[in-house]
Parts: C-alpha cells; structure tokens; sequence
C-alpha cells in the first residue's frame, strides 16, 4: 500500500482541524487582508478616512442622544470620550461579526472552485478590520491627548491589557461570526437575524450607558456577555474610570475561547459539504 | 517508472434533488421533533416511505474508481451531466464524496474560471500573487516564477493595469500561466481553452505536454474539444450517467463518445437510463427503427425513413417531435421539427412514421437527440420527453458533388446551405 499525501473521504471528524495547514496559507490571508482593504476604500474620495467617520459621528449621536439629551452619566469622563471609548471598539466587534457570518454565501463563487483552508477568509476579514481598528484607535488617542493635557482623564496602568483586549474582541467576534456563517449555509433564516442581533447585543452592552445603571442583582448575567467586560477594562485602561473585576474578567475569556472553539469546530465540520447546499 | 499519483476508489457522490435540505430552521426543528416522538414527519412527502428516494436523489457518480501514473496526461470526456465536473470538483477538495476514498500526492493545480480568483480593482501584478496563493503557493515561489508566468502569458505592458479594464481573452491568458506554471504535481484544466484566441490555445496545449513529459507532472483535461483531447492525452476516459465506461486508449475513447460503435444499427431501444431526468414525462419515445435496411450512413440527398415508437402515459392532443442534431466536436449545428402535431390516447402505445430530410448537412457523423414536446396554448412548449443520444448518422459525400471538392469543415462548418444563384438576367 502507497503512502498518499492526501486523503480525501466522505467524513471527518469533529475536531479534525488542521492548523499547520492553516499556516502554510498564511500568505494567502495576508494577500486576502490587502485585497479587501484596496477593494474597500479604491475609487472613494475620502479612502481610509472613512474608518473615521462612521464611528465619529456614531459618537457625536451617542453624546447628543444619551449625553445631553438623556442625560445618562459618563462616569466622570468627558462624555465624548466615553462614548468613543466603547464605540470603536464595539464598531470592530460588530463589523468583524457581520462580515465573517457572510463567510460561505458571500464568497460561494471562488470557494467553489478551488480548495484552500476555509478558515482563511473569516481570519482575513478580523485581521482587516484590525486595520480599521487601528486608525481609529489613533483617532481616538489624539483626542484622548488633548483631555489629558487639560488634566479631566487619567490612564491607568491596565494599558498593558490592551493587546489582550484587542485579541479577545477578535477572537469573540470571529467565533461568534463563524457559528453563524456555519448555519447560515444551511438555514439562511439566520443571515436576516444577524444585523439585528448585533444590534440588540450593543444594548446589552455598556456601548451607549454607564454600567452602574445595570442593578446590582443582574450583575452576574449582564457579566456573561464577554464584552461587558472588555469594554469595561478597556475604558478602565485609558480612561481610568470604573472597577477592575479580575473575576469577571476570567469569565468573560472562558466564554469566549468558548465560543471560538465552537465556531472552530462547527465551521470545520461544514466547510467540506457547504457546496452542495449553499 | 510508474508510480501512482491519484488513486481513486468506489467514489459516489450524491446529490439530491429539488429544494436541497429543508432550507428552514423550522422544518428541521419538526422533523427533529417528530423523531424524537416517534411520529411520522411532518415535512415527508406522502406516501414516500412506499417509493423512498425515486427521483429524489440522484447519483452525480456512481461507484467510479481509476488510478493515474505519473506524468500521465489523461482525458476526460463524457455528455454534459455525465459527472466529469463533478469528479474534478471532488478531486480539488471543493466538496466531499458521499460514498468512497480519493488519495493523490503533492499539490493540485486546477485553473480557475475567468475572473473567479480575480479581483478586479487590483492589478495583474497583485492578482498574480493573490491568484497563486489562492492556489497554494508561498510569496517567495510565486515571486521566482512570476517573470515566467508574465511572459508566457504576453502581458508585460498590462501588468499593473486593474483586471477590471482586461479583455476576458487577457483574463483567462493570465489565469492560465499562472496555474500552469505553479510547481504542483497534479494539474487539472476545465475546458479552459474555450477562451482565447487559436496561437494562444496552440501554446496552452503545448505547455500542458511538455509539463507531462518533460517535467513528469501529471495532467487531467476536461473537454468537448475532441482535437485537444487527441493533442494533449495520452490516455482518456469516457464517462456517462456518473460511471465510466471506458478506460484506454484516446482515439477508441472517442470513437465510442460520438457513438462511432452504434453506426450500422437499424433499430433503437431506449432503456430507462438513456432518458432524460426531466420533462413532463406524459409521454415517452421508446424505439426508433430505420426502414428500408438503412445502416446508418448515407448521402445527404437520401431521404431517411423511420418509425419513432413511443408509449402515451396520458391522453395527448398536440404531441410533436424533433431531432436535435449534434457534430462531433459537441457543437449544435442544428434541429429539424415534425410538421404536424398527433394525438395519441392514455395509456396507448404508438408509432410515428417520418421521413428526415438531411440535404445541407455536411459530410460528417453526427449524433441525434431525439425529443418529444407538446405545444400548449399561447404559444409555449412543453418538454416531455427527450432520449439524448437517440441515434448516429454518418453523411457521405455526394458522389455527384465531387466537383466542388473535399468538404472542409473547419472553414465551412457542418451545414451547406442553398446555392447562390448568379442571376441571369444582369450577368
């Protein structure tokens, strides 16, 4: 019997993923992150620039709305900040999960051509956004400078949790994207749902409000959604403002390898057929 | 030495029919539900445990296995249906088989279609890159190769254009050079030449040979380009209704694909397998039988006289047929209709007798696809029945048109129309 470099068969196991695979194609993510980012922003005006002004005038809306209009507390902060705080952020979460849920019907044309780890395209999309991330994390830091200097924010040294932030909002949002994506192939009832359902969780989220509006005996669910506590540290980082939960903290990154790993074995499992149904 | 790159064994691959899987969250929440208590399922279609699975799911392949040596150059033909897509897709990892094992060794390459790795807002350049990644190969192979993958695809000035302001010819020139040129062991080509003009088609034709003699690769074509197919393999399969029927040498392969060994038949019995999958199916075409010891081959001036048998499943008022005829190199060229409609009676079986008139068609074989149709009101047909491959004529040159020469079909194409009168009166 001949030894053959691959195998293909009918069935593969649940946990059967292969990773060193996935890192033979890291060029290919690469090229994937560069393609998505020109095709994005080619033949605009503006270009990139447009990574800030969603979420600039999302929070200029949040200040006048939930600022000065409702007059929900900021926690002592500028309430432009606040808001910006937990807007960019959750707009990279929000962008990451609806983009990666449309994984297998946005892309059916070329993944039925051609085989490469499917993986690739849901890691493309977080990675891309990370760009945008990252302009308007600049954006932000500037402005943060200018309420520094005039003495109304503090930092605290939780900064150095930032990159960890960063991965588990990643992490949470691709997980959660690719369970989606996975069932999508199946029951499109779930791609009408998406937009709205990331609409709902941004509310059960301390994006647009203060936590300590949140009664202390729902505290314990509130802290399950594993954001409340990334935004939680991440406006406690650099803004200095609220209480560091390690605890919660904890919690929010067993959900959230948690639902990774879900997303990581569903995804897998559906990759080899989705062709035929989707 | 022989040494076997692709080994496949007792593959199927099923596909089932109509609206695929329920679709809806709903369904199979009831389906689910009704399992766990033991009822029947709601979403099953009446009566199907009587006649499970008829119709519903189809067999894309059936049971194939073959292997592939080394440096192997091995065609696949087959009529559109037959399961060669199907077979590749498998091979390529872009769905998984229902039923049996697929083994190779090293990389595959297989071409993509016009524009599917292409993003049109980057360059060539970017695509180039993007395309061989998408492929499986690292940057830094890509980049040894890229001088080589440009020039052969003569596109030196365009290569920092967007793709998007290429003609479909330059689309398919640089997808080509870019998967032939990838070091995979294994390369498959889709009917890719159908695109792009005769010199380049020559030149695509040549690399694949060379990359199976020279350089010991492997390489499976996919085509209803006969002439390529004698060019490039070494080796061909047949395929039909997912199986293999024949496994060997190229040009018996293609005798038997245009049907060469049904020549000299007088009479035609369609079994179940020779129809169609779709249609009305209210009435069937069961037989065609030549008359008059007719052999199959004849000169397009002779009047060809048959009897088409067939069964009513229902009582019919505007029931017609019609020949669709086929060259061998795949092309349609053209069909003739009968010129009235019949009647026919439930559960009645019938024969019609014709009479073809083939004056125009060129010195050739030809393939007939026999279909049966009703005309309804406003204008509109109805498919019934169809029997794809129903019979072979071959046309003789007419002794008595000797004068005009050897029939050139590639210049002239398959049909001879009327002649052009030079009128008389201006002359």
């Amino acid at each position: 019997m001949e030894d053959f470099d691959v195998v293909i068969v009918s069935k593969k196991g649940w946990l059967d993923v292969d990773f060193k695979e996935l890192w033979r194609y890291r060029d290919l993510i690469l090229l994937f992150v560069k393609r998505n980012f020109i095709s994005l922003y080619k033949q605009t005006i503006l270009g990139p620039a447009w990574a800030i002004i969603q979420p600039l005038l999302t929070t200029v809306i949040f200040t006048v709305v939930f600022g000065s209009m409702a007059g929900l507390s900021a926690d002592g902060v500028p309430s432009f900040l606040f808001y910006m705080s937990g807007t960019i952020l959750w707009t990279y979460f929000s962008n990451c999960l609806t983009k990666t849920a449309s994984t297998f019907t946005a892309n059916a044309r070329i993944l039925g051509k051609v085989y490469f780890p499917r993986l690739v395209m849901p890691i493309s999309t977080v990675l891309t956004n990370l760009i945008s991330l990252a302009i308007q994390f600049a954006m932000f830091l500037c402005f943060l400078a200018y309420y520094v200097i005039r003495g109304e924010v503090r930092p605290s040294g939780y900064v150095l949790l930032l990159p960890l932030l960063v991965l588990q909002t990643a992490l949470l949002s691709l997980g959660s994207g690719i369970i989606v994506s996975a069932l999508t192939t199946k029951y499109r009832d779930l791609q009408m749902l998406v937009s709205f359902g990331v609409q709902l969780w941004m509310y059960g989220t301390p994006v647009a409000y203060d936590i300590r509006i949140i009664p202390a005996k729902y505290m314990r669910f509130y802290m399950l959604n594993p954001m409340t506590p990334i935004i939680n540290v991440f406006r406690k980082a650099l803004l200095g403002i609220g209480r560091f939960q390690p605890g919660y903290y904890l919690c929010g990154w067993v959900v959230t390898i948690f639902i990774t790993f879900i997303g990581i074995v569903l995804f897998n499992h559906v990759e080899k057929t989705f062709m035929d149904t989707v | 030495m022989n040494k076997t790159v692709i080994r496949i064994e007792h593959v199927s691959k099923e596909y089932r029919l109509g609206a695929i899987g329920g679709g809806t969250l709903k369904g199979d929440l009831q389906t689910w539900m009704a399992r766990m208590r033991g009822r029947e399922d709601p979403n099953s279609k009446i009566g199907s445990t009587r006649n499970a699975g008829a119709g519903e799911r189809f067999l894309a392949l059936d049971d194939v296995s073959f292997e592939v040596q080394k440096g192997e150059a091995l065609g696949i033909i087959g009529h559109n249906g037959a399961g060669k897509s199907t077979l590749l897709k498998l091979l390529c990892r872009v769905t998984a088989p229902s039923k049996g094992k697929l083994s190779y060794n090293g990389r595959i390459a297989s071409m993509l279609e016009v524009g599917t790795g292409f993003h049109s807002e980057l360059t060539g350049r970017e695509n180039v890159y993007m395309n061989g990644a998408i492929l499986g190969m690292t940057k830094q192979e890509i980049s040894r190769k890229f001088d080589e993958i440009v020039r052969f695809a003569e596109m030196e000035q365009f290569i920092d254009t967007p793709v998007k302001r290429y003609s479909s010819g330059m689309y398919v020139k640089l997808a080509f050079a870019v998967a032939a040129h990838l070091d995979s062991e294994i390369m498959i080509m889709d009917e890719v030449l159908a695109v792009g003009d005769v010199t380049f088609q020559k030149k695509c034709l040549r690399r694949m040979r060379a990359a199976a003699t020279e350089e010991g690769r492997t390489v499976l074509y996919v085509s209803h380009n006969m002439n390529t197919i004698r060019e490039l393999c070494d080796r061909c399969i047949v395929m039909d209704h997912g199986k293999i029927i024949y496994d060997g040498d190229v040009e018996k392969a293609i005798g038997i694909y245009i049907g060469a060994n049904d020549y000299f038949r007088t009479n035609y019995e369609y079994t179940s397998s020779s129809h169609s999958r779709g249609g009305r199916k209210q009435a069937l075409i069961e037989s065609i039988r030549f008359e008059d010891g007719f052999t199959g081959q004849c000169t397009a001036s002779r009047e060809v006289r048959l009897t088409l048998g067939g069964r009513a499943v229902d009582k019919l008022q505007n029931l017609r047929f019609h020949f669709e005829i086929e060259a061998p190199n795949g092309n349609r060229i053209g069909t003739m209709f009968t010129d009235k409609e019949i009647s026919v009676n439930k559960g009645e079986s019938f024969t019609v007798p014709m009479s073809l008139d083939l004056s125009g068609l060129a010195p050739d074989r030809y393939i007939f696809h026999a279909v049966a149709e009703t005309l309804e009101s406003y204008e509109t047909y109805a498919w019934q029945d169809s029997v794809s491959h129903a019979f072979t004529l071959e046309i003789l040159a007419d002794p008595d048109s000797r004068k005009m020469g050897i029939w050139a079909t590639r210049s002239w194409g398959n049909v001879k129309l009327k002649d052009i009168r030079i009128r008389a009166d201006d002359v």
